[in-house]
């Protein structure tokens, strides 16, 4: 049952570290600075184009060649998560940043905030804000996707189910209890948001 | 350190050296394969599921709506892990041993039918939004111009939500692309498990990881061109299109 633990730990990893990226990379999208733009924007689609699992194992090797030793499955799976997630959460965050109308941030300027503070006060928390529902279905995408950290070794949910599986052979059991706590979290996840769809159409 | 930064000898040539090349090829031939029986399984299955969600008749509608959110909320990984270490085990003995052995490529066809069950409930959920975001309007005045329901349908309905869900079917298929990776935890030989395996024997992975990418990078590419491509063949004059789709 410890891999439970390892997924939502990992899951909690990959959404944190996403979104911040993913805040950053989605203004980059949106910068006039071409310098920061197209990397922004090659990030986001070269990451795009690939399947996760590739993601997965390419920092698998990348990363100990960088620092020079080997690190431990879950950092380089973390690290994988993070970056990969880090693209999607950048497309929504863009889009609920060009929701917001051009006025907000032209006000700001005139009221003396400078850019930072303007996206830290007014348009990034606006942004967050209509975004909620897309936010969380990519986050519980986030977190069926952490089961893809099985392939190199670390010991989630889903390996943990087949440690004991190799072990007991009761597969059956086994694997519909994981299907069903796995969807136990993203039903309720998806329910939360269908909620927050409503309330907001009726606001 | 006094050594160079990246403590790593390149040796790209690996990727076309025999017999590496070569499996890396075949690996491509199987995702390619693997993906496009997958893609129009799931089309099927999803354009059946995501028109049962907006009948009327309310039994229909429920048991699509559990299908839907069934093979949306577990995680792809999880589900063929259950088609393939679990369902042939509830199988009498005898049967479970021809199951595993005599048929051919087993592990291919158990990740075609988990891969294309999982991609349908998410294709049906485009499609019901995208002949949901047709305005009723439209329904109404091809009834009193005298068409049928059906026709309605077949008419005026359908042309519509087929161009409007291009766009998002087009992820969609991209994702059947993807998740093919997912393959290789079973042992399907497609591009993903051969990259591996060039790493096992060569232990050069970051060259052979860099040749899949490239070449998902690569189906990518295609198949929004050809997506593209069909966007713009039934593009109606006159309509507003996506930017960049017209022209």
């Amino acid at each position: 049952m410890g891999g439970l633990l390892t997924t939502f730990e990992l899951a909690f990893i990959a959404i944190a570290g996403g979104l911040t990226l993913g805040i950053l990379v989605g203004m980059g999208r949106l910068s006039s600075i071409k310098l920061i733009y197209y990397p922004a924007a090659l990030f986001v689609n070269l990451m795009r184009t690939q399947p996760l699992l590739l993601v997965i194992f390419w920092f698998y090797f990348l990363i100990p060649l960088f620092l020079g030793r080997p690190i431990g499955s879950f950092t380089s799976a973390a690290i994988a998560f993070i970056i990969f997630e880090a693209s999607y959460f950048a497309e929504i965050i863009r889009a609920g940043i060009q929701s917001i109308s051009k006025g907000q941030m032209e006000a700001a300027y005139s009221s003396g905030f400078t850019y930072w503070q303007a996206m830290r006060y007014f348009i990034i928390p606006q942004a967050l804000k209509n975004m909620m529902p897309s936010l969380i279905t990519q986050g519980v995408v986030v977190f069926q996707d952490t089961s893809l950290a099985y392939v190199i070794g670390v010991r989630e949910f889903l390996r943990s189910a087949n440690v004991v599986d190799a072990r007991e052979m009761r597969s059956v059991e086994l694997y519909l209890f994981v299907g069903f706590v796995y969807f136990i979290v993203c039903f309720s996840m998806s329910r939360v948001c269908k909620r927050m769809e409503l309330k907001k159409g009726n606001a | 350190m006094e050594k160079h930064m990246l403590a790593y000898d390149f040796k790209w040539s690996i990727l076309w050296e025999e017999p590496y090349g070569g499996w890396i090829l075949e690996g491509v031939a199987t995702t390619i394969k693997l993906g496009t029986i997958c893609c129009f399984l799931s089309l099927l299955i999803g354009i059946i599921i995501g028109t049962f969600r907006i009948t009327r008749y309310k039994p229909l509608r429920i048991l699509a709506e559990a299908y839907t959110e069934f093979f949306r909320d577990i995680p792809l990984l999880v589900q063929l892990f259950f088609w393939y270490f679990a369902v042939p085990s509830l199988l009498p003995k005898d049967m479970r041993v021809w199951v595993y052995q005599e048929i051919p490529d087993f592990e291919f066809w158990i990740v075609v039918v988990a891969l294309s069950l999982y991609s349908s409930s998410r294709m049906a959920e485009q499609i019901r939004a995208g002949i949901n975001s047709i305005s009723p309007d439209q329904f109404n005045a091809a009834l009193s111009s005298g068409f049928s329901h059906y026709q309605a349908y077949r008419y005026v309905i359908l042309p519509l939500a087929v161009r409007l869900v291009i766009p998002p079917l087009t992820t969609e298929i991209l994702t059947v692309y993807k998740n093919t990776a997912l393959a290789m935890t079973v042992g399907v030989l497609e591009t993903t498990f051969m990259s591996q395996q060039v790493e096992s024997y060569t232990f050069h992975g970051l060259e052979a990881t860099t040749a899949a990418c490239v070449i998902y990078m690569i189906i990518t590419l295609v198949v929004v061109g050809a997506m593209g491509w069909i966007e713009k063949m039934l593009a109606v004059p006159g309509l507003i299109t996506r930017k960049g789709a017209s022209s």
